[in-house]
């Protein structure tokens, strides 16, 4: 098996599915030839030429709506927003148009359309470049929503997006682009709403996404030591949801903790507190811990950046608290 | 600008009589259409609808030049374009009506009627909203090798949105075949165009396209013929791959900004306008000319009005959408 970068996995993804679909294309700015912000589109515009890797404006808003009428008239697109604080430029082409164009026009169009998007801090970035938006699309009726951990599994889901009829939000995490995972040779697909057990365990029941997933095996490797036996669930898709497998896990463990990146405030950690709360409480031996960014912006230095998002030491103190 | 306008110069001999009897009939059809909509949208129907009565000469004068394959994109004030590039009057009527019948299975009422299958790429509800879906339509007939054309039709409110210049940017740096047309209509809801546009090019909207690299030009937009004209050269400079076109027609909303609004307009200035009817201007010219005689006028409007009315009467009888059915169409798969 190789193992090989997040950026490449995410490379390979839209390479396989551009080759197979001569109406596919790629757009969004810096993608041509400077090869992405974050180096994933490298090669692609050699490969497949400017109308395929199409370097924009910088346009956000303009160019979701343009992939959407492209996408309504037989074209299948995946643009790049590269820091997802960019987004609110682009809301109203995302929440009012993509969202709602198979709805409102009653089956009449589809928007296959794939938002790549990068979020998340521990990069020093400060207030405008280090955001975790995902919570804003979870709560728009129209939207799929795909947050990946893992090279591998961010390969299999993409393919999924590319190929998937409706608007996909997927997001990745700035931080992990360099970080390797072990990823085949052979074409795979991972379905849309399939939870992965990361680390399957006894005790309590760590529902963690993208970068979160990593810091929570840490901390459950840690607390191994001291038999204390953590399962780390990573759901890889907000919508749709696979709720079967989470609760599933919770019903074992009888304790659960939320953890994500976004601000705890208003986060989708809420929303699966009352899922478990609904739907497994009589199987619960402690109340639902969420951790999550404390509810501020995400400050430049060091210190001050890490005092506002999760760290292990958090996740830690929470899952230690199910358990006293 | 266009304050004499009943009366076009263009010579009308240049036309033929099909043409100009089918523009003339699509003309009257969006009128009808729209003065028995006011009423009933007052009386046995729910929600809002905008009226396009007075700006007829562009939807038709535009849409006289695109093929079936061609796009338009459209916009709240959207049942003029609708009835323009070919729409079913009853689908119409039964989406106004929340019908089963209607062309959104009565889900999403005046301000989205659209049909993908004549190239309606959505009536949109979001001021601009639909300008960039049209560049991306183009963009993609380019991608997939066919020559058709896109259209976008927006007032002038929302040619001040950031998404204009965006989307008319993108279509000039893609040298992609759309047609910007803005319909000058003097009122942005409640607020007049003096307003929000500056002196120095109130009356020449369409030098904004200089801006961009591409043609632009100001037409008067209750001219039938003028319209005519200029949608063709814009239109085939679009097909031909020379890029994007600007059209500024000037024009009035000659009713409220929805039906049943209030009015903060003064009465001399609608009346003006009403003088300058874009439909009494065509009739005119083709009564002047020995196109039309006064009795096929009236067989027309005797056909149109019949029309109109067997549309209201399908739409009556569609039934009601099961109320579940509003968990319809929200993915196309799921999960």
């Amino acid at each position: 098996m190789r193992n090989i970068e997040l950026r490449e996995a995410i490379r390979e993804a839209m390479q396989e599915e551009m080759r197979k679909d001569p109406l596919l294309f790629y757009m969004g700015y810096d993608i041509g030839e400077y090869g992405g912000e974050f180096r994933v589109s490298k090669g692609m515009f050699e490969e497949f030429g400017k109308r395929r890797v199409q370097d924009t404006p910088i346009n956000e808003n303009g160019e979701i709506g343009l992939a959407v009428g492209a996408a309504i008239t037989g074209c299948k697109v995946i643009v790049e927003i590269p820091f997802m604080d960019f987004i609110p430029m682009a809301m109203d082409a995302i929440v009012n148009q993509a969202a709602k164009f198979n709805y409102t026009f009653a089956g009449q169009k589809s928007v296959p359309i794939v938002i790549r998007t990068a979020m998340g801090g521990y990069i020093r970035a400060a207030e405008q470049h280090s955001q975790c938006f995902e919570n804003w699309f979870v709560h728009v009726p129209g939207l799929k929503v795909i947050i990946p951990s893992t090279g591998y599994d961010a390969k299999g889901l993409l393919k999924t997006a590319i190929l998937d009829p409706d608007p996909v939000i997927f997001i990745e995490h700035k931080f992990m682009y360099p970080m390797k995972s072990d990823v085949p040779e052979e074409e795979y697909f991972i379905p849309f709403g399939s939870a992965d057990i990361k680390k399957e365990g006894t005790d309590v029941t760590v529902i963690a996404t993208s970068y979160m997933v990593h810091l929570s095996l840490n901390v459950a490797a840690k607390l191994e030591k001291e038999g204390i036996s953590v399962e780390v669930v990573d759901p890889r898709s907000l919508v749709p949801l696979d709720e079967e497998k989470i609760l599933e896990s919770v019903k074992k463990t009888n304790r659960a903790v939320i953890v994500h990146e976004a601000h705890e405030r208003g986060g989708w950690g809420g929303e699966m507190a009352a899922i478990i709360a609904d739907k497994a409480f009589s199987y619960l031996d402690a109340p639902i811990k969420r951790v999550g960014a404390k509810n501020a912006p995400i400050p430049f230095p060091k210190e001050l950046e890490e005092f506002i998002l999760p760290s292990e030491a958090s996740i830690e103190a929470s899952i230690r608290a199910t358990l006293s | 600008m266009a304050t004499e306008q009943v009366k076009s110069q263009i010579p009308i001999k240049d036309f033929d009589k099909i043409t100009l009897l089918k523009m003339y009939e699509g003309m009257l059809k969006i009128r009808m259409f729209e003065e028995r909509e006011k009423d009933l949208i007052q009386t046995e129907q729910e929600g809002f609808a905008h009226s396009y009565v007075g700006e007829e000469a562009i939807a038709i004068g535009v849409c006289a030049n695109l093929r079936e394959d061609d796009y338009i994109s459209s916009t709240h004030r959207g049942h003029g374009h609708m009835i323009a590039k070919g729409g079913d009057l009853g689908k119409m009527y039964s989406e106004l009506y929340g019908r089963e019948d209607g062309y959104c299975h009565g889900k999403s009422g005046s301000l989205h009627i659209a049909d993908f299958d004549l190239g309606v790429l959505g009536a949109n509800g979001i001021v601009s909203g639909g300008i960039p879906i049209a560049v991306g339509a183009a963009y993609s007939a380019q991608l997939r090798g066919t020559d058709q054309v896109s259209v976008a039709f927006f007032g002038e409110g929302a040619m001040n949105q950031g998404l204009f210049h965006e989307a008319a940017n993108m279509a000039s740096v893609f040298q992609v075949p759309v047609v910007f047309v803005v319909e000058v209509n003097h009122w942005q809801c409640g607020v007049r165009y003096e307003t929000v546009y500056h002196p120095s090019v109130i009356n020449n909207i369409a030098i904004r396209a200089q801006s961009y690299g591409f043609p632009g030009e100001n037409i008067k937009g209750n001219d039938l013929l003028a319209v005519y004209n200029a949608a063709k050269k814009a239109i085939e400079h679009a097909r031909s791959g020379k890029g994007p076109y600007l059209l500024a027609c000037y024009t009035y909303r000659v009713e409220t900004h929805f039906m049943g609004d209030i009015d903060i307009r003064p009465k001399e200035e609608v009346d003006e306008w009403k003088k300058k009817d874009p439909i009494t201007g065509i009739e005119y010219r083709m009564l002047e000319e020995g196109i039309l005689s006064g009795s096929d006028i009236e067989d027309i409007k005797d056909k149109v009005s019949q029309e109109v009315e067997s549309a209201i009467d399908f739409a009556r009888k569609s039934p009601k959408p099961k109320p579940e059915s509003a968990l319809d169409h929200v993915y196309v798969k799921f999960p």
